[in-house]
């Protein structure tokens, strides 16, 4: 591969950002999937509970991400790739991005739903969105869950691609996401 | 129609309590027995769907009124499915052993205008603790409502053992909210 290099690059604020909402998105994600099978217990309440603040954090990193996304375009794709992986591209990044908004704000509209209130940290009470409905908040769950699990899809397939590019096209597409593996390139 | 055969009912009922104002039956639809505890620092509210109120009470003559509310444990609804298969437990309410709390007035005074304070005994599972509630009286048409609201420690009636004795998942203080809805008899 001649052309694997690509200009430009991912700001170091980007590439934070996917790091930190990526590592919060597994920790949110596995606790999500372990609290739901638990007994009730003072435990269950208290996962319950950090799940929720865990999950508007990220909601807010992913609203910062999106913001600094907006206002610095994301650097080209490596000019070999075919046409259709490129779309394949950004419609999967744009597909996770919609997903990043909207499993937290279902999550939210969930815990109005069966009437526990978002306190975030115990402190910042978020707004009960809708009112007290069992049938909706279980099937807010049921979206919730559903979401998750497509975005769990389509992670797996973000991974392969950039496993995908590092090992078999050999650009430099995972190492612009993944700065240690940049210096491996430059030196090598 | 309704309304006399309601009056006919409400004497029927009432015959045998003495003392002021008697007042017709508990409007079932129009009450509520609801209590919000609070779950990681956040209420959640839950209510009690059966009680039966019978109460007599003339504001003219507060310290004359009376009021004897049982509750039939079983009808609690605590917010979720899941919770409510819980708090009817061991832990909680232990409602095969204790299926209903009582509360039975001691005494009825005038806190000025419309508002008034309660005080009895309250029997959950097998304590019985003092409490006193304030309460406000509106006129409705032909109903009298009484509202109000007081707040009891959950560990003083041993609401919650074992693993949720600990307050910090579960706060110790649990508030009452109370409405009853009754024709007033003339
Ligand atoms: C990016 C953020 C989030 C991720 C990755 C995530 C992930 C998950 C997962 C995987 C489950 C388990 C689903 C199941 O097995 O049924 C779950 C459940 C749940 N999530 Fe989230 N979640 C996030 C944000 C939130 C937020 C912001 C809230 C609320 C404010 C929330 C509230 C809940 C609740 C209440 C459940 C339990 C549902 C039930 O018991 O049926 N989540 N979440
Ligand atoms: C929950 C987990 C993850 C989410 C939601 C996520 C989301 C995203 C999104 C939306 C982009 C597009 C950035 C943009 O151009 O605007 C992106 C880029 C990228 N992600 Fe992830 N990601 C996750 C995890 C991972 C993991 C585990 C890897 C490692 C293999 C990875 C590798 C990459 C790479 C290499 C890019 C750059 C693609 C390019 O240069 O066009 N991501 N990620």
């Amino acid at each position: 591969m001649t052309n694997g290099l690509s200009q430009g690059r991912y700001t170091a604020t980007a590439v934070t950002l996917h790091w930190l909402v990526a590592l919060g998105i597994f920790g949110a994600f596995s606790l999500g999937l372990y609290m739901h099978e638990l007994p009730l217990s003072p435990t269950k309440l208290k996962l319950y509970s950090y799940h929720k603040w865990a999950g508007v954090t990220i909601f807010l990193f992913v609203l910062i991400r999106l913001a600094w996304r907006a206002t610095h375009p994301p650097p080209p794709l490596p000019a070999a790739m075919p046409a259709w992986q490129r779309t394949v591209a950004h419609a999967l990044h744009h597909l996770l991005y919609l997903l990043m908004v909207a499993i937290p704000i279902t999550g939210w509209l969930m815990s109005s739903a069966k009437g526990f209130q978002t306190v975030w940290f115990g402190l910042v009470p978020l707004p009960d969105l809708l009112d007290k409905n069992k049938e909706l908040g279980d099937t807010l769950a049921l979206v919730h869950k559903t979401l998750n699990l497509t975005m769990a899809a389509l992670v797996i397939s973000h991974v392969a691609a950039a496993v995908k590019h590092h090992v078999f096209d050999r650009d430099d597409v995972l190492a612009r996401m993944l700065p240690f593996l940049d210096n491996n390139k430059v030196t090598r | 129609m309704t309304r006399f055969a309601a009056i006919l009912l409400a004497g029927f009922m009432f015959a045998g309590i003495a003392g002021a104002a008697e007042l017709g039956p508990i409007q079932a639809d129009k009450s509520r027995l609801a209590f919000v505890s609070k779950q990681m620092g956040v209420p959640v509210e839950g209510e009690f769907r059966k009680f039966a109120v019978q109460m007599s009470f003339d504001p003219a003559k507060p310290e004359a009124g009376k009021a004897q509310i049982e509750i039939d444990m079983a009808s609690i609804d605590a917010g979720s499915a899941e919770a409510n298969e819980e708090v009817v437990g061991k832990n909680w309410f232990n409602v095969k052993q204790f299926p209903k709390a009582s509360f039975v007035s001691s005494s009825v005074k005038a806190l000025g205008g419309n508002k008034f304070e309660v005080a009895g005994k309250l029997t959950i599972r097998d304590k019985t603790r003092d409490v006193a509630a304030p309460f406000t009286m509106a006129q409705q048409g032909a109903n009298a409502q009484f509202e109000g609201t007081f707040t009891i420690k959950r560990a003083d009636f041993g609401i919650g053992q074992g693993a949720w004795a600990d307050f910090d998942t579960v706060a110790n203080e649990v508030q009452i909210k109370f409405k009853f809805v009754a024709a007033a008899k003339k």
